[in-house]
């Protein structure tokens, strides 16, 4: 196998995995290094990344950070079983995609916008994204084959990314277990030893206390939750 | 017949996806406008809202996209103030959620183009017909296809409709394109104004009882702007321009998405138009190298050629963006010469064409036709002839 797109740093300004003429897996296939294979051979592979390189990292993406669909919670707890296989995997998740102000806390999160500085201060080798929004998966992915050392991989319930290492599609939670087994067999093939563990929690969020919550909290969107004057609210959803 | 709350009747429809209603659901053959094919088409789309500013030609579109409103096949359809308006309204309709339709021509475009150049960046769905039209000044309402110059480096999927048929096609697939998933930007569908929009052609159609299904905003690459799908703080659009915190690779690799996206219609144009060419004596010496009314003039003097046993080939090119380069690289590989007839004085599609092949210098440069002149035939002829070493009596 040729491979198209490998780990970086690619460079001040390459080209797109498209633009090299990487074309999306069709459905019933997966991407490795940007040839189309079976999910099994790619899944196959990011599994030896992440158990073999440093500090594998899950990021979740929007979409399976909130219980917001019917699938989506059976998804999430896939993905806590195949943190808790993967040794020392972290968890750091990429909540919403708006630039970070005045700087990010590279400990607690990711963002598509500049997710090279996470990658590098956390000296992730290996990661995998679940659950981002396709347009924000494709940003972020280019940004870190251009800027790191790291392997990518991308578990999209879409059509997959062209710019990871190993992508997956049509992604559901039996294909995230699927993925878990393999990593299982190929940490046994490898010899590592691993009890089933939960990632640590995240280190830098603080403890939510909602007890003291005001409107001014709300800032610009306080206008939503509060009345106007002389309005009376009887129901709500 | 039951009624929409606002009065409107509200006919049933059957939804089926594109595949089918494209290429298997029976059709009967009407002889309509392509006006009437461009709102015929938005009938079958089951699009949630048009909005418009109307102009000539595209104020017949718009008008019969109203009576298509009136009729209930299309929830919500308002006239906005003018074209920058209309073009940013589809924007922020967009973050609804919603399936999108409108249309303008030549001098409109321009006024909103500040708007529509946005509507890729924004990953904005949306169906946009161009009927063309002059670009002032002098203020002229006759068709020049000039327009499509400034729209073809936006990022926009383009398709150029050759007559009536095309017309409705190319904007019944418009719909299904720009909705993939790994497309997700506007798609144009472009046709020349008069020449086509107020001119009657067969248009084989399927029931009107037939509808697209419907628009899916949770199967997006952006999050839709819903505060009722949480989380509801999540911004679509990250204000990448404040560049004193951001990285400039962050706007240089979303153009590349951009153009990526653009560059993945290409299967689908495939898949719903049979490809973004068509191609008629592949083996000739000569080809000429057609896009929209100009390909019906083009297809003409193919047929003339072919009486006289001349070695001409044509080649409709069907997407102007993303521009079938591979296909018609292909094709010409062995051509001794390329005409290249056109409705606008700048030949943007001679170029195209040029800095597609190897050998530019085999491209003859026109003829061209602007300001609403009409494209004779035997203008072409004219080329063939020389390109073959031959005499012809051009008598106009």
């Amino acid at each position: 196998m040729t491979k198209i797109v490998t780990e970086g740093p690619a460079g001040y300004m390459p080209d797109s995995a498209p633009m090299m003429g990487v074309e999306l897996a069709p459905e019933g296939q997966a991407l490795l290094y940007g040839n189309v294979v079976t999910p099994e051979e790619a899944m196959r592979d990011a599994a030896i990344a992440l158990l073999t390189k440093d500090n594998p990292t899950i990021f979740p993406g929007p979409q399976v950070l909130w219980d917001w669909k019917e699938d989506v919670a059976e998804k999430s707890a896939a993905i806590l079983d195949l943190a808790s296989e993967i040794p020392n995997c972290r968890i750091i998740p990429m909540p919403d995609y708006r630039p970070k102000y005045p700087k990010i806390d590279v400990k607690a999160e990711i963002n598509p916008n500049h997710p090279n500085l996470t990658i590098l201060d956390n000296k992730i080798k290996a990661c995998v994204f679940v659950g981002v929004h396709c347009h924000y998966a494709n940003l972020t992915l280019r940004m870190i084959r251009a800027g790191t050392d790291c392997y990518t991989v991308a578990l999209c319930a879409y059509m997959g990314h062209e710019e990871a290492m190993a992508s997956i599609r049509d992604l559901h939670a039996s294909d995230i277990l699927r993925f878990k087994e393999i990593v299982i067999e190929e940490r046994d093939k490898l010899g590592i030893k691993w009890e089933t563990t939960l990632p640590p929690e995240n280190p830098s969020l603080p403890k939510e206390d909602n007890s003291t919550l005001s409107p001014a909290d709300y800032g610009e969107y306080r206008s939503l939750i509060i009345s106007r004057k002389g309005e009376h609210v009887a129901e709500v959803e | 017949m039951s009624y929409l709350d606002d009065g409107r009747p509200q006919p049933v429809k059957k939804l089926v996806d594109m595949d089918y209603l494209l290429n298997e659901a029976p059709r009967e053959k009407h002889f309509i406008t392509g006006a009437q094919a461009m709102a015929e088409a938005v009938k079958r789309a089951n699009v949630d809202m048009a909005i418009a500013y109307p102009i000539t030609p595209q104020s017949e579109v718009m008008h019969l996209v109203g009576d298509v409103f009136a009729q209930g096949h299309i929830k919500e359809y308002y006239r906005a103030e003018e074209e920058l308006g209309t073009m940013s309204a589809i924007a922020g309709a967009s973050r609804a959620g919603v399936r999108l339709f409108t249309a303008t021509s030549g001098p409109g475009l321009m006024r909103g183009l500040e708007a529509i150049v946005s509507w890729s960046g924004h990953r904005v769905p949306a169906v946009l017909g161009i009927l063309t039209r002059v670009i002032n000044a002098p203020l002229s309402i006759q068709p020049d296809n000039i327009e499509m110059a400034y729209m073809m480096h936006c990022g926009a999927v383009m398709l150029h409709a050759e007559n009536q048929q095309d017309t409705f096609d190319f904007t019944l697939a418009a719909f299904a394109i720009a909705e993939k998933v790994d497309v997700y930007i506007p798609v144009a569908v472009a046709t020349e104004g008069f020449f086509v929009t107020h001119a009657k052609g067969y248009v084989d159609m399927m029931s009107e009882d037939l509808g697209y299904l419907d628009f899916d905003s949770v199967a997006s690459p952006v999050p839709a702007m819903d505060n009722e799908t949480p989380p509801a703080r999540i911004q679509r659009d990250a204000p990448v321009q404040k560049s004193n915190f951001m990285s400039y690779l962050i706007h240089s690799v979303w153009q590349q998405e951009i153009w990526d996206s653009n560059k993945r219609a290409m299967k689908y144009i495939y898949q719903y138009l049979g490809g973004p060419i068509e191609v008629q004596n592949p083996e000739a010496d000569v080809f000429i190298v057609a896009s929209g009314c100009a390909a019906a003039q083009a297809r003409e003097a193919w047929r003339y050629a072919q009486e006289d046993g001349l070695s001409v080939g044509l080649i409709k090119v069907k997407a102007i963006r993303p521009f079938p380069a591979d296909e018609i690289r292909d094709v010409v590989k062995n051509a001794k010469a390329l005409i290249v007839p056109e409705h606008n004085i700048i030949g943007w599609l001679c170029k195209e064409i040029k800095a597609t092949i190897p050998n530019g210098g085999i491209v003859v440069e026109g003829p061209r036709v602007y300001g609403g002149m009409t494209l004779p035939v035997e203008l072409i002829m004219k080329e063939i002839h020389d390109a073959l070493g031959l005499e012809y009596d051009l008598q106009l």
